[in-house]
């Protein structure tokens, strides 16, 4: 079929407004990735002189280190803790009518609406007024409350989304109901399960409100290592730190997608 | 009933039902979605459940499969008791109209998923995989996954898949109807071939009539949640019971007729202007009154107009369908319009005035308010 001018005119304003907007969302990016190589030790932008030392002093940094194995460890221990919970939670709303069913679920959700810096709060009242020890324990609880919605939800929608027929077929083929979760439901629950504990692992790898409410010097995190830099230093390292940041994650989900398909796990087919 | 030596039962079978189901009903959130049933199936038998869309077809198969638990009634298999006992003690095989094969298996695995269960041996296992693949002429495809199979590929690993277990029933959900037309057909004979060779018994789910009366030993024709006739094909075609089977199977000739007088075997009656003496195959006729008269279209002839004894009718359109012409009729007796088919050659062009001439034997005559659906 022949396109009419009218047509190629749609056509082009399409492409156009997806650069736009592609460039708009990228943008915050583009300008942090060019002000860490500048040599400047102020943030001034554009750089009149280019240099990798913001880079050389990031990985130096004593306490950017520590924070990063910090909050490794914390988004590892506290997603495998979300996603037991959250998973189990998931599958006790999905299968079974009970009466506090729609407490439970405001309850698991109730995260959302509470801001992380009242959850931070609140358990370092809670803490202090118990005589607990800061250990990095507690900062682990901290993100397993905020996590969980994220983690119930997403593991939620793929049970939603799941074919009971499958379960069925299995237990007509005399398949006792834990063998049906362990040969069937689990095996084609991976991608919602793998979309669980991703999101869990970035948003806790991001956290930083309820963080500061309940970190020490020896437990605090990446991002709070980060907020503690720049109120001491205004030098273009924290722009070094994040591009390797973004490099990182991007690294991490093209993990995924090999052996996963991140579209699957994202839910966008 | 007729039927009552099935020609599909081996000798030898045990005389006792292979399914009996008492009173079993079943209702979701207040809308019954099954009425109480009571029916039995015969060891070896071929039974169709056969409705429209909404009648509780699957319904009834979940319960016999043990999906959903019963309401009311009992259930027995091979006169065992298996109202409560779960789904994966009760050795029924099931086939789903989406196949539902296990998406990250092979077929080998998939059609093997059953033995593993029960703790068969591995050599046994792949000797009766390869049996039951061979059954459904797949030995070729045992290492595939699922996703590389055309749907009737996928319907027949199923199918091995439910068979392999040696199951005491077997239960298909409109198992075909996601196929087209000529692989169905197919399908349709290499099912009833394979259900014939092992003896096993079967209920199949459809809402296509030709596939009913095509397969079926016996035939439960249900609508809203009721079973509204049980019978063999030829009874269900020729000797429907009541206004909604006649409609639902076959193409039916209605028209609207007062009943005067009844005897045991004859009736007589007024069409219009015409009079009629006729002998229904019914057993229980309907009060003298306003009837229904249900004839089909191959029992019916087209007469010249004014022939003594036949309806008046006006052809409003003929419609040409290669070995023959279907003639669709504006009648005064009738609510719809009459559809007779004739050979091609021999259609009359629109605007003929003609009569319908009705079998004196054959006819059924329902009640006014049998209804429709
Ligand atoms: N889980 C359920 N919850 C509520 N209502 C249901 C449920 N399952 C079935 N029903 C209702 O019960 C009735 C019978 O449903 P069923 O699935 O048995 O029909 P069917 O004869 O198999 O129809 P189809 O040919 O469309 O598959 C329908 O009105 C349906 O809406
Ligand atoms: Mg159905």
């Amino acid at each position: 079929m022949k396109k009419s001018p009218l047509d190629h005119l749609l056509d082009w304003s399409g492409r156009i407004l997806l650069t736009l907007i592609l460039g708009f969302v990228l943008l915050p990016f583009i300008v942090v990735l060019i002000a860490s190589f500048n040599d400047s030790a102020i943030l001034s932008f554009p750089p009149k002189s280019w240099s990798l030392r913001w880079y050389a002093n990031a990985i130096e940094y004593r306490d950017f280190g520590k924070g990063l194995v910090n909050s490794l460890k914390i988004a590892a221990i506290g997603a495998t803790f979300a996603m037991i919970a959250g998973a189990g939670f998931a599958y006790v709303l999905n299968r079974y009518e009970f009466s506090l069913k729609t407490l439970l679920n405001s309850i698991l959700m109730s995260p959302l609406i509470i801001p992380n810096f009242t959850i931070g709060l609140g358990l370092l009242i809670l803490s202090t007024a118990a005589s607990l020890p800061r250990s990095i324990w507690l900062v682990i609880g901290v993100h397993v409350i905020i996590v969980l919605p994220f983690v119930v939800r997403s593991v939620y929608v793929s049970l939603q989304n799941f074919e009971r027929r499958y379960e069925q077929a299995a237990e007509s083929l005399g398949a006792a109901p834990l063998r049906v979760l362990l040969t069937i439901t689990l095996p084609l629950l991976v991608p919602g399960l793998v979309s669980g504990a991703l999101f869990a692992v970035i948003l806790s790898f991001n956290e930083f409100t309820a963080s500061l409410f309940v970190v020490n010097q020896r437990t605090q995190t990446f991002p709070v290592a980060m907020y503690n830099y720049v109120r001491e230093y205004a030098d273009p390292t924290l722009a070094a730190v994040s591009v390797i940041y973004v490099i990182v994650v991007a690294a991490l989900l093209l993990v995924v997608h090999k052996f996963f398909r991140l579209e699957k796990v994202l839910n966008v087919e | 009933m007729s039927n009552e030596n099935s020609p599909s039962v081996p000798p030898n079978t045990p005389q006792h039902p292979a399914v009996q189901i008492d009173g079993v009903g079943k209702s979701f959130a207040g809308t019954v979605a099954l009425e109480p049933v009571w029916l039995k199936i015969r060891q070896g038998e071929f039974l169709t459940l056969l409705g429209p869309s909404g009648c509780g077809k699957t319904t009834l198969l979940n319960l016999i499969a043990g999906f959903l638990e019963a309401d009311s009634g009992e259930l027995f298999i091979n006169k065992d008791l298996v109202t409560q006992v779960p789904p994966h003690q009760r050795e029924i095989g099931i086939v789903f109209q989406n196949y539902a094969l296990f998406p990250h298996m092979t077929v080998a695995q998939n059609v093997g998923y059953g033995l593993r269960t029960r703790r068969v041996s591995k050599e046994e296992t792949a000797e009766r995989v390869r049996e039951a693949l061979a059954l459904v002429k797949l030995e070729d495809f045992a290492d595939r996954k699922p996703n590389q199979l055309s749907g009737g590929q996928q319907q027949r690993v199923a199918l091995a898949r439910a068979l392999v277990i040696r199951p005491k029933v077997l239960l298909l959900d409109e198992p075909f109807s996601a196929l087209d037309r000529n692989l169905r057909t197919a399908m349709q004979v290499e099912l009833k071939e394979i259900q014939t060779r092992l003896g096993l018994t079967t209920v199949f789910v459809t809402h296509d009539q030709s596939e009913a009366l095509s397969m079926s030993d016996r035939i439960a024709v249900m609508s809203r949640g009721q079973i509204r006739q049980i019978g063999s094909p030829t009874d269900i075609y020729d000797r429907p019971q009541n206004q909604f089977v006649s409609t639902f199977v076959g193409d039916a000739n209605l028209f609207t007729a007062t009943l005067v007088e009844r005897s045991e075997t004859t009736a007589r009656l007024t069409i219009g202007e015409t009079a009629l003496q006729l002998e229904p195959y019914q057993t229980d006729l309907p009060d003298p009154g306003p009837v229904t008269l249900f004839a089909r279209p191959e029992q019916c002839r087209l007469t010249q107009a004014g022939q003594p004894g036949t309806i008046p009718a006006t052809v409003a359109l003929t419609v040409y369908q290669g070995s023959y012409a279907e003639v669709h009729l504006d009648c005064a007796a009738a609510d719809n319009r009459v559809m007779q088919r004739v050979p091609a050659n021999e259609a009359p062009s629109r605007g003929t005035t003609v009569g319908i001439a009705l079998p004196t034997q054959g006819p059924a005559i329902y009640s006014l308010n049998g209804e429709a659906q």
